[in-house]
Formats: C-alpha cells, sequence, structure tokens
C-alpha cells in the first residue's frame, strides 16, 4: 500500500523512452492556435479567459514591466493546466517533480533580479535595508534580508511542489480509506466519500490557484525590480 | 478507372495486397509528421472547429488521455495486486483499489 502510494509520483518512462517528455507537451494541444477573429467557441472561451487574466495582472506593472506579459501569461496557463490535467486519474503530474518547479522558479526570479540590479542598481540595493531601521541592528537586517531574497525562488518552487503533491496523497489516502471502508461499515464509507468529493473540489480550486499565486509572486518580483 | 496502390486509401485496399501497401507507406520522420498533422487537423476541424462545438470535443481527448494513462501504468497495477495475491487472501475490494480510479 505504501507503495502504491508513492508509485503515481515516479517519472513515466517506456522501454527507457521518456514519455515525461509527451506528458509534458499535452496541455499544448489543449490550447488551439487561430488567427480568425471570430474563432469557435474552445479558442473564444480560451481568448476571453487570457484577456481577463492577463488585464488583471498586468495592470500594475509599468512599460518595461509589460514586457513580460507574455512570459506570465504563458506561465500561469502552463502551471494551471497541468495542475489541473494531473487531477483526472491515473495521470502524471509533471508539477510534482521539485525539479521542475526549480527550472520554473529560479529562472525567472533570477532574470527579475538581475533585470533590477542592472536598470536601477541604487533602488535595488537599497532594498535590503528597510526604511527606518534603527542603526545597530543595520548589520543583521542586510543579512536577513539577503537571506530572505535568496529564499524566494526555492519558496516559489518548494511550495507549488509541496501543495500539489500533498493534495495527490490525500486523495490516494482518502480514496484507498473509502474502497476499504466498503465492507466494514456503509455509513462511515459514505462519509468518507464525500469528504472525498469535497477534498477533489478543493484540489481543482488549489490547482488554479496555486499557477495564480506562482505567477502573482513572479509578478510582484518583477515590479519590485522595474 | 486503375488507381496505382501507392495512392489509395486504407479502405480502398484489398486485403491481399494490404502487406505492400503497409511497406509503400511513407515512414521518414517528415511522413511520420506529416501524418501526425494530418490526424490532428482531421480530429480538430470536425469536433473542436465547428460553430457550436460542444463539450464532447474536448472530453473525448482528455477520456482518450485517461485511458492512455492507465495503459502506461498497468502494469504497476497488476504488479501490486500480485503482491496481495501472494501475501494473503484477496477480496474483491481489493481488486478494486488496485486498480481504482484515483
Amino acid at each position: 500500500m505504501n507503495e502504491n502510494l508513492f508509485a503515481s509520483f515516479i517519472t513515466p518512462m517506456m522501454f527507457g523512452l521518456p514519455l515525461v517528455t509527451l506528458i509534458v507537451l499535452f496541455p499544448s494541444l489543449l490550447f488551439p492556435t487561430s488567427n480568425r477573429l471570430v474563432n469557435n467557441r474552445l479558442i473564444s472561451l480560451q481568448q476571453w479567459m487570457l484577456q481577463l487574466v492577463s488585464k488583471q495582472m498586468m495592470s500594475i506593472h509599468n512599460t518595461k514591466g509589460q514586457t513580460w506579459a507574455l512570459m506570465l501569461m504563458s506561465l500561469i496557463l502552463f502551471i494551471g493546466s497541468t495542475n489541473l490535467l494531473g487531477l483526472l486519474p491515473h495521470s502524471f503530474t509533471p508539477t510534482t517533480q521539485l525539479s521542475m518547479n526549480l527550472g520554473m522558479a529560479i529562472p525567472l526570479w533570477a532574470g527579475a533580479v538581475i533585470t533590477g540590479f542592472r536598470n536601477k542598481t541604487k533602488a535595488s540595493l537599497a532594498h535590503f535595508l528597510p526604511q527606518g531601521t534603527p542603526t545597530p541592528l543595520i548589520p543583521m537586517l542586510v543579512i536577513i534580508e539577503t537571506i530572505s531574497l535568496f529564499i524566494q525562488p526555492v519558496a516559489l518552487a518548494v511550495r507549488l511542489t509541496a501543495n500539489i503533491t500533498a493534495g495527490h496523497l490525500l486523495i490516494h489516502l482518502i480514496g484507498g480509506a473509502t474502497l476499504a471502508l466498503m465492507s466494514i461499515n456503509t455509513t462511515t464509507t459514505l462519509i468518507t466519500f464525500i469528504i472525498l468529493i469535497l477534498l477533489t473540489v478543493l484540489e481543482f480550486a488549489v490547482a488554479m490557484i496555486q499557477a495564480y499565486v506562482f505567477t502573482l509572486l513572479v509578478s510582484l518580483y518583477l515590479h519590485d525590480n522595474t | 478507372m486503375n488507381v496505382p496502390l501507392k495512392e489509395k486509401k486504407l479502405l480502398e485496399v484489398k486485403l491481399g495486397e494490404l502487406p505492400s501497401w503497409i511497406l509503400m507507406r511513407d515512414f521518414t520522420p517528415s511522413g511520420i509528421a506529416g501524418a501526425f498533422q494530418r490526424g490532428y487537423y482531421r480530429y480538430y476541424n470536425k469536433y473542436v472547429n465547428v460553430k457550436k462545438g460542444s463539450i464532447a470535443g474536448l472530453s473525448m481527448v482528455l477520456a482518450a488521455y485517461v485511458f492512455l494513462n492507465y495503459c502506461r501504468s498497468y502494469k504497476e497495477l497488476s504488479e501490486s495486486l500480485l503482491d496481495c495475491f501472494a501475501s494473503g487472501g484477496v477480496s474483491p475490494d481489493r481488486v478494486g483499489l488496485v486498480h481504482r480510479l484515483i
């Protein structure tokens, strides 16, 4: 049972070929492109949603920050669709792998920070010391702020990994418990099943929220630095 | 009218000619890519790119995805089932537990 639980987080390979590449590329199939003014329902819905999200998210940035719009919108679409697809039975979720999330978080965070250091060096360095700190505390506070800066990409990646992995594990466990309880006591099974339903609804929400949070934080780091 | 074998569609090929028809197909990378592209556009134009497309167009793709993932993990699921058989009695619940829908 224990081995079964973590089996769904192993990178899928088939005959030594990395199947995981196909699985990572699969969400792009669900977002077709079109050159027309009036599209089919699928594309119209996706375009409406994308406009809504991009207006809401890019409105806080200045011109320089808004050049990141494409990157951030692709990011939220990718994480959102990958998380939601992972809720299907038997599927593999790439965002449960820490390696993948670090690969997304570190370059984006580093890009924002390096942009800030190149274009607004004084202001970026000033971020290391909050306004109005008493003089004796300054050395310690600079160290703390440096640590908090360098922990940002790790926090981004680990937050996403932990949330999605924990949700999937909970679903596996409670689903297994429901099945095991079926032969013992029907009322308890019903209660557990309702818990499973509520958990699945929560997971749908978490899937989308995590995508939003990831992208929002990257955009905040960007806002600080442009 | 005599159509050469190479240009016949699959449903028009007679059963005896089938092996030679398969061998004559284009198995170069660009040929295979072309086959995937044609298949994708056939599905897309039939079920998605229509005026009143419904949820079925997307659902069929997701159902196929679930099915392919099940096929991929079938071996592991049945191996853990064998472990259950070996360790003791197996109830019908256990079978469902292993091949469960989650």
